[in-house]
Order: C-alpha cells, then sequence, then structure tokens
C-alpha cells in the first residue's frame, strides 16, 4: 500500500469518515455543551446534528459518484453509489422521526450509535473482501445490539435486545466460520478472487458446507426462515426509530451484500458450481413467503405484523437474489430501497400512535381516521405499498422484481412456480395489511380525541408518503440510477 | 378527450379526501357534479365517433426501460362501457343523497372507485389496465365496510380478497405473457400479434380467464357477489352490480380472450363432452345462469334476491363471449350495459328507494305493509326494471339476451335451451318478489305497528329513476344506437374470435 492509494482510501471513504466525525460532534456536544439543558432539547439537538451529519455526507456522495475502488476490498460502482445514498437518506428519515421521542436519557449517544450503524451498512454495501465484510458487518450488528436495548424503562427492549444479540452473535460466528472454509478452499479473502478460484477448483462437499454456513449469517440478517425467530420479538421491543433502522438501511445493506457474495459464489463461468447456493437461498425465499405471510394472519400487534410482512418481503427479494442476473440484481435494490422508505414511514406513523395510545395493538388504531386524518391518510399510502397496489411504489418493486425473476435465462426449472406462489402470498397478504387499515378507517375508535403530532414528525411522514406516490405514479425517475427491467 | 373522465374522477375525489369535515350538502353536490361531467365526456365522446373504428386518446411513453407505454384509446366496445359508467356514477351519487355520515369521504372513495373503473374501459396498455383494475379494489373495500349493512366486514373483506386473489392470477399472465413475448412491450395489439405456443395458451388463458371471471361472478366464484351486493351501501351495490362486474366480463374478452386465442382450442381429448376450455367456461356459465335464478327464487331478503339475479345475469354475457359468433359476443356487451342499468335500477328500489323508509328488506316483513299501496312508486318501478331485467320485449335486456341465445344456439344448442329454462326462472323469481312485496293481498292478521307516513320520493330518486329507466328503454327501442357501435368493435378481434374458434 503507498501513499497515494491510502489518499484513494480516504476520497473513496469521505462520506464515512464524515458520519464518524458527526457521531463524536454529536457526543462532544451533547455531553459537553448541552449537558445542563432538557432531555427534550437535547434530543432534537442530538438528531438535529445527526441529520445534519447524514445530510453532509449524502452531499459529499452526490458531487463524487465515481471515486476510484480501492484495490478489491471496497469499490464503487452505480449499484453501490445508489445502495449508499438510500441508507444515508433511510437513516436521516429515521433521525427526523426521533426526535419526539422520549425513550432515552442519553440521545448524543443514541445519534451516535445510529450513525455508527450507518457507517456500518455504507461498508457493508460497498465491501468486497471477505475481512472488510465482517468487520463492516460487526460494526453495524453492534451498534443495533445497542440501539434495541435503548429504552431501559421497558422490559421489552432488553428482551428485544438480548434476542437480537443472542442470535446475531450465533451467526456471526456461523459467517465467521463460513468465511474461513471459503477462504481455506481459495486461498484469497477477496470476492474476486473466490469466484475465479471457484471456477477452477473441483466442486468439494466443503465448498457447500461453508456456503451452508454463510447462508445460516446472511439469513439471519435479512430474517429470512428459518433465521427469522429474533425478527418478531425484536421489531416488537425495540425503540420504534430503531425498529424502523433494523428494518430499512439494514436491510439495505444485507441484500447489497447478499448481491455481492452471490457474485463470488454463483461464478457466472460454471453455473453448475453456483447450483447449491441457488438452491439454499431458493428454500429461504420459499420458506419465507409462505411462513411471513401467514404468520402475519394471526398477529395483533401491529409491530410483530409489520415483522412477519418484512419476513414475507425477504422471500420475494431472495428470489431476485436465486435469479442473479444483473436485472434481478437491480430489482432487489430498487425493492429493498421503495420498501425500507416505506417501512420506515409506517414506523413512524406506528410510533406516534403508540404514544398517544400506549400500546401497538390493532384496536389502538381504531378510529384514527377521525383522531388524525392525515396520519391516516399516510398510514394508508404505506400498507397499500407494503401490499403492492398500484400506482403505489411496492407495485413497481414487485412487478419489475418478478418479471426480472422469469426472465433469467437459468431460472427457467424454478421461476414460474416462485412467482406464482409470491404472488398468491401477496393476495394473501392484502387480509393483513386491511386488518389495519379497517381498525384505522371503519372501526370506531373509543374516543374521538385528535392525536398531536408534531409538524416535524407529521412532515416527514406526508414527505414519505407523498414520494412512496410520486415513485409509483413516475417510476422511471429511480430508473435513472437502477436500471429497470 | 375520453380521458378526461378519468383525471376529472380522480381529482374529484382527491378534493373531497382533502376535505373531510365538508359540509354534506357541498360534498354530494360537488360529487355530483364530477360525475354528470364525467357522463358529458363519455356521451361526447361516444357521439363524436360515431361508429367508427378505435379512437386513440393518449399515447406517452410512461416507463420506457419496461417498454410501458400510458395508452389510452377507445373502441366501440369501451364507448359503450364508458357511457355505461357514466350513468352508474350518475344514478349512484343521486340514489345516495340521504348518506350522512363521513358524506365527503364517501364520494371520495365513490369517485376513486369510478376512476378506476374509467381506466380499465379506456386502457389499451395491458400494465395501464391493471394498474386501474387495481385502484377499483381498495374503494370498494372502504364503500362496504365502513358505510354497508347486513355483515359488511365479512362482505368487504371478502369482495377484496377474491379481487385482489383474482387479479394476482391475472398479474402471473401477464408477467409470462410479457416475458414470453420478448418484445419488451406491454401493449394490448403487440401481445395479440404475438403467436405464444399453444401448450402456454392453454394454461395461461384458463388461469387469466378464471381472474378475471371472479370478479365477473362465474360459477363457483361468485359467491363473494351476493354478500358483497348485500353488504354494501345502495351506491356501491348499484356500481359493483353496474359497472364492477362488468370490468370482469370486459378483461376477460379484452385480455384473456384476444392475447391467448388458442388457450380455447380443443384439448384433443375429451371428458364428458368437455373437450377445450372453451366448453369448460361455456357449461360454468350456464350453470351459473340457472343456479343464480334458482337460489334467487328462495331468498327471503330482497337484496340477495337481486344479488343473485345478477349471477346469473352475468353467466349470460359469459356464455355469450363462450359463443364466439359475432351475434354472441354482440350480445354480451349489450347485455353488459343492459344489466349495468337494470341491476343499478333494481338494487335503488330496493336499497335505497323502499329500505330507506321502512328499515327492512325481509321479504315476509314488506308483505306486512301493503308496499302496493302506500308506496306505488315503488312497486311501478320495481315491476318495469323487473320486466325489464327478465326480458321483456321493448327493454334493453330482451334484445342482449336473444342475441346471446341465438349465438349460443349455433355453438352449443343443449347449453342454450338449460339458458333458456334459467331465463325462465329469472320470470318466477321476479313475479315471486313483485308479488310478495308488492301485491301481497293476504288479510294482515297480527296489526302492524303504526308508523310515519313515508317520506316522499326526493328529486335525487325521480331523477335516477327516469335516467335508468330511460336508458332502458331507449335502448330496447333502438338497439342499434349501441348495436351499430358494438359490431364493428367486435368484427376487429381477432378473427378467430368471432369465427368460431377452431375445431
Amino acid at each position: 500500500m503507498n501513499g497515494a492509494s491510502l489518499t484513494n482510501l480516504l476520497y473513496l471513504t469521505f462520506p464515512e469518515t464524515i458520519l464518524e466525525v458527526a457521531s463524536l460532534v454529536v457526543l462532544v456536544i451533547d455531553l459537553g455543551i448541552l449537558r445542563r439543558r432538557s432531555a427534550a432539547y437535547r434530543t432534537v439537538a442530538a438528531a438535529a446534528f445527526g441529520v445534519m451529519g447524514c445530510l453532509l455526507a449524502l452531499g459529499w456522495l452526490l458531487s463524487h459518484p465515481l471515486a476510484p475502488s480501492f484495490g478489491e476490498l471496497l469499490v464503487s460502482n452505480p449499484s453501490v453509489f445508489v445502495a449508499q445514498a438510500g441508507i444515508l437518506i433511510l437513516s436521516g428519515l429515521v433521525l427526523l422521526l426521533s426526535m419526539r421521542e422520549e425513550f432515552s436519557r442519553n440521545p448524543g449517544e443514541f445519534v451516535a450509535l445510529v450513525l455508527l450503524a450507518t457507517t456500518g451498512m455504507m461498508l457493508v454495501a460497498a465491501a468486497r473482501d471477505l475481512l472488510v465484510i465482517f468487520v463492516a458487518l460487526e460494526l453495524l450488528s453492534l451498534s443495533l445490539y445497542v440501539l434495541a436495548a435503548f429504552n431501559k424503562h421497558r422490559a421489552e427492549s432488553s428482551e428485544a435486545a438480548l434476542k437480537y444479540y443472542l442470535f446475531g452473535g450465533m451467526s456471526a460466528a456461523f459467517l465467521l466460520f463460513g468465511f474461513s472454509y471459503l477462504y481455506g478452499l481459495t486461498g484469497t479473502t477477496s470476492l474476486a478472487g473466490i469466484a475465479a478460484a471457484a471456477v477452477a477448483g473441483p466442486l468439494t462437499p466443503l465448498w457447500i458446507v461453508s456456503l451452508v454456513l454463510v447462508a445460516v449469517g446472511l439469513g439471519f440478517k435479512v430474517a429470512a426462515v428459518p433465521f427469522h425467530l429474533w425478527a418478531p420479538d425484536t421489531y416488537q421491543g425495540a425503540p420504534a426509530p430503531v425498529t424502523a433502522l433494523i428494518a430499512s438501511g439494514s436491510k439495505v445493506a444485507s441484500f447489497a451484500l447478499l448481491v455481492s457474495v452471490t457474485g463470488a459464489v454463483v461464478p457466472a463461468l460454471d453455473e453448475q458450481k453456483g447450483v447449491s447456493w441457488v438452491v439454499l437461498l431458493l428454500w429461504m425465499a420459499g420458506a419465507s413467503i409462505i411462513l411471513g405471510n401467514l404468520g402475519a394472519l394471526v398477529q395483533t400487534s401491529v409491530r410483530r405484523l409489520l415483522a412477519y410482512s418484512a419476513i414475507a418481503h425477504a422471500g420475494y427479494m431472495l428470489l431476485g437474489i436465486a435469479a442473479h442476473t444483473s436485472a434481478s440484481q437491480g430489482a432487489v435494490l430498487y425493492y429493498a430501497l421503495t420498501y425500507s422508505l416505506t417501512t420506515v414511514g409506517a414506523f413512524g406513523a406506528v410510533a406516534i400512535v403508540e404514544r398517544a395510545t400506549g400500546n401497538d395493538r390493532l384496536e389502538s388504531f381504531s378510529g384514527l381516521a377521525r383522531r388524525n386524518p392525515l396520519l391516516a391518510g399516510t398510514m394508508l399510502v404505506y400498507l397499500l405499498s407494503l401490499a403492492g397496489i398500484p400506482p403505489l411504489v411496492g407495485f413497481w418493486a414487485k412487478f419489475n422484481l418478478f418479471a426480472a425473476v422469469l426472465r433469467a435465462p437459468q431460472a427457467g426449472v424454478w421461476s414460474l412456480g416462485m412467482v406464482i406462489l409470491a404472488l398468491g402470498m401477496s393476495a394473501v397478504s392484502l387480509y393483513y395489511y386491511l386488518q389495519v387499515l379497517k381498525r384505522v378507517y371503519v372501526v370506531k375508535g373509543t374516543t374521538e380525541d385528535s392525536i398531536p403530532v408534531h409538524w416535524l414528525e407529521l412532515l416527514t411522514l406526508v414527505a414519505i408518503a407523498v414520494a412512496v406516490v410520486l415513485l409509483g405514479v413516475f417510476p422511471g425517475w429511480l430508473g435513472q440510477f437502477i436500471p429497470l427491467g | 378527450m375520453l380521458a378526461y373522465t378519468i383525471y376529472l374522477s380522480f381529482a374529484g375525489a382527491l378534493v373531497l379526501a382533502l376535505l373531510p369535515r365538508v359540509a354534506a350538502g357541498f360534498a354530494r353536490v360537488f360529487a355530483l357534479a364530477i360525475a354528470v361531467a364525467g357522463l358529458a365526456v363519455g356521451l361526447t365522446g361516444f357521439i363524436q365517433a360515431g361508429t367508427s373504428g378505435p379512437v386513440l386518446i393518449a399515447d406517452i411513453p410512461w416507463i420506457p426501460a419496461m417498454g410501458i407505454h400510458y395508452t389510452l384509446a377507445a373502441d366501440g366496445i369501451s364507448r359503450v362501457l364508458v357511457v355505461l359508467t357514466g350513468l352508474a356514477a350518475v344514478a349512484g351519487i343521486l340514489f345516495s343523497w340521504t348518506v350522512k355520515e363521513r358524506t365527503s369521504e364517501f364520494f371520495a372513495f365513490f369517485l376513486a372507485l369510478i376512476g378506476g373503473v374509467y381506466g380499465v374501459f379506456l386502457a389499451v396498455d395491458l400494465f395501464v389496465l391493471f394498474v386501474f383494475y387495481e385502484i377499483a379494489i381498495v374503494p370498494k373495500y372502504f364503500l362496504i365496510a365502513i358505510w354497508g349493512s347486513t355483515r359488511r366486514e365479512y362482505g368487504a373483506m371478502k369482495l377484496a380478497l377474491y379481487s385482489f386473489l383474482g387479479s394476482a392470477m391475472v398479474l402471473i399472465g401477464l408477467l409470462a405473457a410479457y416475458v414470453m413475448s420478448g418484445a419488451h412491450s406491454m401493449d394490448l395489439h403487440t401481445l395479440a400479434a404475438y403467436q405464444y405456443p399453444v401448450s402456454f395458451q392453454l394454461w395461461a388463458f384458463p388461469l387469466v380467464f378464471t381472474g378475471f371471471a371472479i370478479l365477473a361472478g362465474m360459477w363457483p366464484f361468485h359467491t363473494w357477489a351476493p354478500t358483497g351486493h348485500v353488504a354494501a351501501p345502495t351506491a356501491a351495490s348499484m356500481l359493483l352490480a353496474g359497472v364492477v362486474m362488468k370490468l370482469g366480463a370486459y378483461g376477460c374478452l379484452r385480455v384473456a380472450m384476444t392475447v391467448f386465442p388458442h388457450g380455447m382450442d380443443p384439448w384433443g381429448w375429451s371428458f364428458l363432452g368437455i373437450g377445450s376450455w372453451r366448453t369448460v367456461f361455456a357449461l360454468l356459465a350456464v350453470i351459473g345462469i340457472v343456479y343464480g335464478a334458482a337460489v334467487a327464487l328462495v331468498q327471503n331478503d330482497f337484496k340477495f334476491v337481486i344479488g343473485y339475479s345478477s349471477v346469473s345475469h352475468m353467466g349470460l354475457v359469459l356464455l355469450g363471449l363462450m359463443t364466439l359468433t359475432q351475434v354472441g359476443i354482440d350480445g354480451a356487451v349489450l347485455q353488459m350495459f343492459s344489466h349495468g342499468v337494470l341491476a343499478g335500477l333494481l338494487f335503488a328500489v330496493v336499497g335505497c328507494i323502499v329500505y330507506e323508509r321502512t328499515h327492512t328488506r325481509d321479504l315476509a316483513i314488506l308483505g306486512k305493509l301493503k308496499l302496493g299501496k302506500t308506496m306505488l312508486f315503488a312497486a311501478v318501478v320495481f315491476a318495469i326494471a323487473g320486466m325489464a331485467s327478465m326480458g321483456l320485449p321493448g327493454f334493453s335486456g330482451f334484445v342482449a339476451e336473444m342475441q346471446v341465445l341465438m349465438g349460443a344456439w349455433q355453438a352449443f344448442p343443449w347449453f342454450a335451451a338449460v339458458a333458456g329454462i334459467g331465463i325462465v326462472v329469472g320470470v318466477a323469481y321476479t313475479w315471486r318478489a313483485l308479488q310478495r312485496v308488492f301485491l301481497n293481498d293476504t288479510p294482515v292478521t297480527e296489526p302492524v305497528e303504526d308508523h310515519a307516513p313515508y317520506a316522499p320520493i326526493s328529486w335525487a330518486e325521480w331523477a335516477g329513476v327516469l335516467l335508468l329507466t330511460g336508458t332502458s328503454l331507449l335502448v330496447g327501442l333502438m338497439p342499434r344506437l349501441l348495436l351499430d357501435v358494438i359490431a364493428p368493435a367486435v368484427q376487429a378481434l381477432p378473427h378467430i374470435l368471432v369465427a368460431g374458434g377452431r375445431g
């Protein structure tokens, strides 16, 4: 490594650097300058600094979209660029929505950890080397474990964090073990090197074992069945902004990682080698689609319902990963970004209702259309988009994804069956989304008192809803960045 | 020009949705104005185009990367159905003049539904068609679940899930067709021109056809229809029976049959005389005709009678489509129009004129109220609507049913005979309802509790009744008004669809 390439590294990772600096600045300001202020004031200030950090990083990223890659460790290409920009926007939105949260007396630490997690996500999306991948994943995961436990007044928060941590720790161990086998088999930690070695070497049982171990680790990150058990409890117990972060940015990063790992272990030159990985993905996808959708049917907590629906959506995206064409990878990225945006909005709305009614049970949403029509309207947009009703963006994402899966040349055998399963199950999903919307619009609540919402939160939620509608009506716009079709 | 029917409706819906607390009076006048404007645009487009071929309305690249264009065009079939939608919308608003609860939201959902329906009838790009088709699902759910009556949440959810399941089946077929053609286009004509392998069409056709036919109330997937119609508020019942079921039938003709015409080819083997999907669906249609009529004959809820009669009448539409003859498909389209008008009228009498005043739909209780004397208007209107819908010459139903049966006679003589029996049963259930509700002269044994005199018939009800009855009479007396527009459009369908299919 010479000096020039280290400058190059700084240049490439400048957005991440900005985030790190911002997290330190937030800590210093919160602990040093604002110590004596009220908790509410400190929360707003810390979140504002956090948002500013995200914006600065985003600004740098947008103005320097084509930084040269740093060897085979960190790459820069259009899809990484889109994923990173998306992650920054999602984290910024999460921070905006957490300005009025009252769960913590340590807002500085909270925001700093969110920024660190965001750094982890951005590195995960760009990393193309097993070691960097693992370190970035751990940065992301450790931040999220702590964040999940951040509400010290609620036992559920600790339970959520503990479950997340235990499952996460175990799956990280599996992942590392799988990586070590991959390294042992191929003699390199770079994904490009692994892809080349995979073509050259024989197909050994150890290769399949290592793939299974990697699948365990990554399956946990995207909450795919059978590694999904943490999701409902964590989604329910963690503070709402943290759940939003776990469900959005972390998902985008993990799917970006799945795309790059798939590119390595399913070498383009030798399809036969990749079959076992594709089969693994398909099993996970099918099981997630079925179990996620059926599990969501019986939930009475809206957060758990969204957790099961997240499992189902992960299943759809895994289909796109398994198809592994460039179109399907673009479609997965499109899906992950738009799904995450919608989910952030949904959790933001849930958090507001929760604060007003004390819990997130379905009944708490009764009469929301009377109590706050605008909030109810945003909820309508989010949930219908998740259900895949046009002209909302969720529909385009699904259409684009399934069209790409059907088009994949090597997918002939399974693609039609899996798409039929996915579309059939998405008809089931309308039932549970409507269960929520029925409470919001149809059922009369016990009270008609209006729910107060801070203008900034409402503005954020409305902006997300408008984005969901506009991206649905003009799907070509995002197509400038992610190739459609 | 016709595209403004869509934009006006959605704009109206948006305005009302953003003004949830506006006065009820304003909301309904505003909604009526929008609907009348939509009807006026539709009629102008209908008259201007005359008997000409398809009129291109809009063609803008929407998502160039996926080859999807925002293409709207109206051939004769579309223009007729657009006029029907306008009529149903205006009449529906007139008959929901008394909605007091959350009026603004009611009309917002109502107009959104209407906008979706217009869109489906005008779309040429199948993607656009599908988008509008799904847009129509959600407002239906809320209209029924919020403003409905008997088991409304159940009825609404059943309707939404059936529709969504149907549209999932359609989407699978469309996706497969899109990918398979490789043309990178979802334009109806491009896809229809592509020669899909017959083996592919043999599974894609029944999938897409069934997906659409669910919404058309095809037996045995009709069960959403009676419960949905009964649960829905009057205006929504009128729309459901009047235009939403037509969406299904229209999709069957426009998408399933046009894109996959060889799906109706013979399988090469036969079981009990059934040798192709065409026979299968014709058989299901005939079962629907007879079953719907027979079940309507034994209902005690006035609305269930009409609900099942809709299943029966939509069976005639599907049978007409499956005849694959010019006259049969002409008849099917005309029957769509005729049933749209008449079912709307029947639901209006039952749900609005009678129910709003007596607060019951039970035939036995209604019989004791001597409605033939106390509510002569309702009795007369029901008699007219009932006779028109059972196929009395002079009304639209007669011409339509006649043509469907003529087509069916050429294609499936036995089915035509059985469908004829269904029509006779139709006479029976209409007379039964008329007799039990309005002409009941059994002496009343226990005195009926006194009630305030019924509210007089309002101007809105008069206007709605005159609009719908007048239309049916006009079309019945001068069917060429519509047939001259429909026939060239049917002729322009792929030749195989009007030439009796293959084999």
